[in-house]
């Protein structure tokens, strides 16, 4: 890393040289490629005015879970980005292992029970779903990481195809056991305590706040994926895949298995999330999940993983997560049309890529 | 004939942020002329170039055809004004016919439709009078280089182009397809064209020009007579010192055999029963023509090709080499010949780009990698090959050719290799790079490494290596002595099988 501050004096050293066109567009470029961050700033401050709400307590807290629930995905369809590829089958894993985690975890009395024969399912049983989501989930992102790195194909159509293929699958499992695609509700204690219960103190004006345990559990997360992408063998080998596959493997690292093992950790990051959200949404059905990977690709481009590959950070992911939430909740706490929100989303995302790209074109 | 002059660059200046990249640069070309200009890589030719086809704006300088300012600003309307470049790298509608790239973007037209007729025939005019073999309606991409750029050629001429830029044309050529390029030139030079030709071979340049310019640092340096020249003087002019010798001296000495290889073919590839040995610590060559199969046996056995037969040894001990990971720890380290498709990470820095290698050496517990021996492992291949780097962070693709060949140099040897397989070590690096490129290889070698090395420029094999094995048409054609060859002897072998 560089120091900041002798980065600083490097830059104003150089500023100091340049002519009145030079200077012109320094200012240009450094509004450009922070365009992102102004605009969010100038949109916070409107939103203030119109609702001071948004800085309050609360609405601080439900923000920070937003952030918690999304960014386990959007760093792991990050990985599939940086090796310049995406990943279109996030939602739907999301969907079929919350949907599987919830129907092992029902409470022994829940109305319409999924699988008649299961107890009222203690921490052990909670552990055992946990484990079984992110296998399932890492199942899927093995079949894309096969197809993947043995045929060559484009992620985006191999993703196309397991997408559809793990609805199906969603859909079928809804209408399996009797259950007639009837929602999957009456979640039991020790999951929704695992999960959406808290070890911290509860805070603010008469404990009204608490920090709930899936946040610490996505702190980890994002401490496991630091670790792997910038101290790892194999996030080294990430990286320089997603830069040039070729010269990898001249390089001597295994193309297929790192190709494989990206998509296979981007699923279990899918799996992952689906055990997290069945508990916070409590009443699950088969389009919970659909299109959560298109936030968490936005996230990922706004955050400066670039589709260019071989570039991007754990924290730069961390900041678009946290970057795209805070305008979705401003946009509900100006109480802008749900219609018109998708609108705005696409608009975002557009600018971002458009802003980010401007940084690898070649200029003349 | 009147030379009178077409073209005229009067003191052209061109700076960008920190560099003056132009200074005052003076280029005359003259009707029925070759011009050719000459410079170390980043001496400014390709800017002086881009300026004169708008794709930079100059700063100062004015720019005159056939007396009349101008100032282009696209490559397209220079070409509208008759001022045409070959490029070194081909921009070509691949997937399209010979005749659609021919006449993109000006189609012959029949009321509204595009007269396919017209452009057969026009195209076929063309074709004819520069004695150019193509058929008009085949696929780009289904021609060799070579025919691609005489397509490129053919569209200058079908511009009526009167200054024809030629940007290092015969990189990718045969000696025979050079012959042809040259008889093309000489046929527009005598049509009254003036021609502008810039490479780096200096025999080429000796042959076929007028006048020589040469540019150093940004700065003109001189224009003389070709005929004044010889390629000392030029050297000596590119490079601003005397380079008393373009080779170092050669140190090393071979020793015991080292490496053995048996009946080599690959599965994929023309290459067939190539067997032969090499020494510890010598330096071995591979000569022949492009295709030859001079980089397959790289390839080869290195395991990034798959063979169909074949046994390889080292020391004695049969290597199975089936991928770049078993040869690597078997000791071997494979230089590509294309540095930024197959060498580089581009978008990495120095130290992602040196280390990568080598990853398992600084393998802490099994699992984290120690970030401070591989800044020292960095550090050492930056001191060792002197790279020119601000910092270690430096993203490798703001480097030049040679310092970015000399980190791909230092990540294999910090993989301690016995077998050093380099594909083109030097193509794309300027005189003084290539010395210490050369200086390092056979330091390498006295080292006690093995070192194979392909090339087409047949000085370079001649002056470092000890043999000189000669590949055709997928076989070994013969083996000779460096020090007792000519390159009529090589260039014999090289067309045996063909």
């Amino acid at each position: 890393m560089r120091n900041p501050v002798t980065a600083v004096k490097q830059t104003a050293a150089r500023y100091k040289t340049m002519d009145a066109r030079d200077k012109k567009s320094f200012w240009v470029d450094a509004v450009l490629n922070n365009a992102i961050y102004i605009i969010l700033i100038i949109f916070v401050i409107y939103t203030w005015t119109q609702n001071s709400n948004i800085l309050s307590g609360p609405s601080i807290v439900n923000l920070i879970n937003l952030v918690a629930s999304n960014l386990p995905m959007a760093l792991g369809i990050g990985g599939c980005i940086v090796l310049t590829g995406t990943d279109l089958s996030a939602g739907r894993v999301v969907g079929l292992t919350a949907g599987i985690s919830a129907a092992l975890l029902q409470t022994a009395t829940a109305a319409n029970k999924f699988f008649d024969s299961l107890g009222e399912p203690g921490l052990a049983m909670v552990f055992m779903a946990l484990v079984l989501a992110l296998l399932l989930g890492g199942l899927v992102g093995l079949v894309n990481g096969f197809f993947v790195a043995k045929f060559q194909l484009h992620p985006f159509i191999v993703t196309l195809a397991t997408q559809l293929i793990v609805y199906g699958a969603c859909l079928m499992f809804y209408m399996s056991n009797g259950n007639n695609g009837q929602p999957i509700s009456g979640l039991s204690d020790a999951y929704r305590n695992f999960v959406t219960g808290t070890i911290l103190p509860r805070f603010g004006n008469n404990g009204a706040l608490t920090i709930p345990n899936y946040v610490l559990y996505a702190i980890i997360v994002f401490a496991i994926m630091w670790f792997t992408w910038n101290k790892t063998t194999f996030g080294k080998n990430m990286f320089a895949v997603g830069s040039n596959p070729e010269a990898a493997n001249v390089s001597g690292v295994n193309v297929f298995f790192t190709t494989m093992m990206v998509h296979a950790l981007a699923g279990v990051t899918y799996g992952y999330a689906g055990f997290i959200e069945a508990a916070r949404i409590s009443s699950n059905v088969a389009n919970t999940g659909q299109n959560y990977e298109s936030d968490a690709i936005a996230a990922c481009v706004i955050g400066g993983v670039s589709f260019v590959g071989g570039t991007g950070t754990v924290s730069g992911v961390l900041l678009g997560v946290v970057l795209l939430r805070i305008i979705f909740v401003c946009l509900t706490y100006l109480s802008v049309d749900q219609n018109l929100q998708y609108i705005i989303k696409g608009a975002i995302i557009l600018l971002a890529c458009s802003i980010d790209m401007r940084k690898y074109l070649t200029r003349k | 004939m009147v030379h009178d002059v077409l073209l005229q660059m009067t003191d052209i200046c061109k700076s960008f942020p920190g560099v003056k990249a132009l200074d005052h640069v003076s280029l005359t070309a003259r009707r029925g002329t070759v011009h050719a200009l000459m410079g170390e890589n980043g001496a400014g030719k390709s800017t002086l170039m881009k300026c004169l086809f708008g794709i930079y704006r100059k700063d100062e300088g004015s720019i005159l055809l056939e007396g009349k300012e101008i100032e282009f600003r696209s490559s397209k309307e220079a070409l509208e004004h008759g001022v045409a470049m070959v490029h070194q790298e081909l921009n070509q509608a691949l997937k399209r016919s010979v005749m659609d790239n021919l006449w993109l973007g000006r189609y012959p037209m029949s009321g509204i439709a595009v007269s396919e007729r017209k452009m057969y025939q026009e195209t076929k005019k063309v074709f004819d009078e520069l004695e150019i073999d193509v058929d008009p309606r085949q696929t780009m991409s289904t021609l060799p280089v070579s025919k691609r750029q005489m397509v490129e050629i053919a569209k200058a001429v079908s511009y009526n182009a009167k200054v024809i830029v030629f940007d290092e044309p015969t990189s990718s050529l045969t000696e025979e397809e050079v012959e042809h390029l040259f008889k093309i030139i000489n046929m527009l030079r005598d049509r009254g064209c003036a021609i502008i030709y810039i490479s780096h071979k200096m025999a080429e340049i000796l042959r076929i020009s007028d006048d020589v310019t040469i540019m150093r640092d940004g700065q003109w340096v001189d224009t003389r007579p070709a005929n004044e020249l010889d390629m000392p003087t030029i050297i000596k002019l590119m490079v601003g010192r005397e380079l008393g010798n373009q080779f170092p001296p050669k140190t090393n000495e071979p020793g015991e055999v080292a490496l053995e290889v048996e009946n080599l073919s690959g599965q994929y590839s023309q290459l067939r029963d190539v067997s032969f040995t090499a020494r510890k610590g010598e330096i071995l060559g591979l000569a022949g023509l492009d295709g030859s199969g001079r980089t397959e046996v790289l390839e080869n056995i290195f395991g990034v090709a798959t063979r169909r037969s074949g046994t390889i040894k080292l020391n004695g001990k049969t290597v199975r080499n089936k991928s770049s990971r078993q040869s690597i720890k078997a000791g071997f380290a494979m230089l590509t010949e294309e540095r930024r498709a197959t060498g580089i990470f581009g978008i990495r820095n120095i130290r992602d780009n040196t280390v990568i290698s080598s990853l398992s050496k600084h393998l802490k517990a099994h699992i984290y990698l120690n970030e401070r021996s591989m800044r020292k492992d960095t550090q050492w291949a930056i001191d060792a090959m002197r790279i020119k780097t601000p910092s270690q962070e430096t993203k490798i693709r703001s480097l030049s050719g040679g310092n970015q060949q000399k980190v791909i140099l230092g990540r294999w040897l910090l993989t301690d290799p016995e077998v050093l397989l380099l594909d083109e070590p030097t193509r794309g690096i300027d005189v003084g790079a290539k010395y210490e490129i050369y200086q390092l290889i056979i330091d390498l070698a006295k080292q006690g490494a093995t070192v194979l090395m392909v090339s087409s420029e047949m000085p370079e094999l001649l002056g470092i290596c000890d043999r000189i094995l000669v590949m055709s048409g997928g076989r070994l054609a013969g083996e000779v002595d460096a020090r007792t060859t000519t390159q009529e002897e090589i260039m014999t072998l090289a067309a045996k099988y063909v």
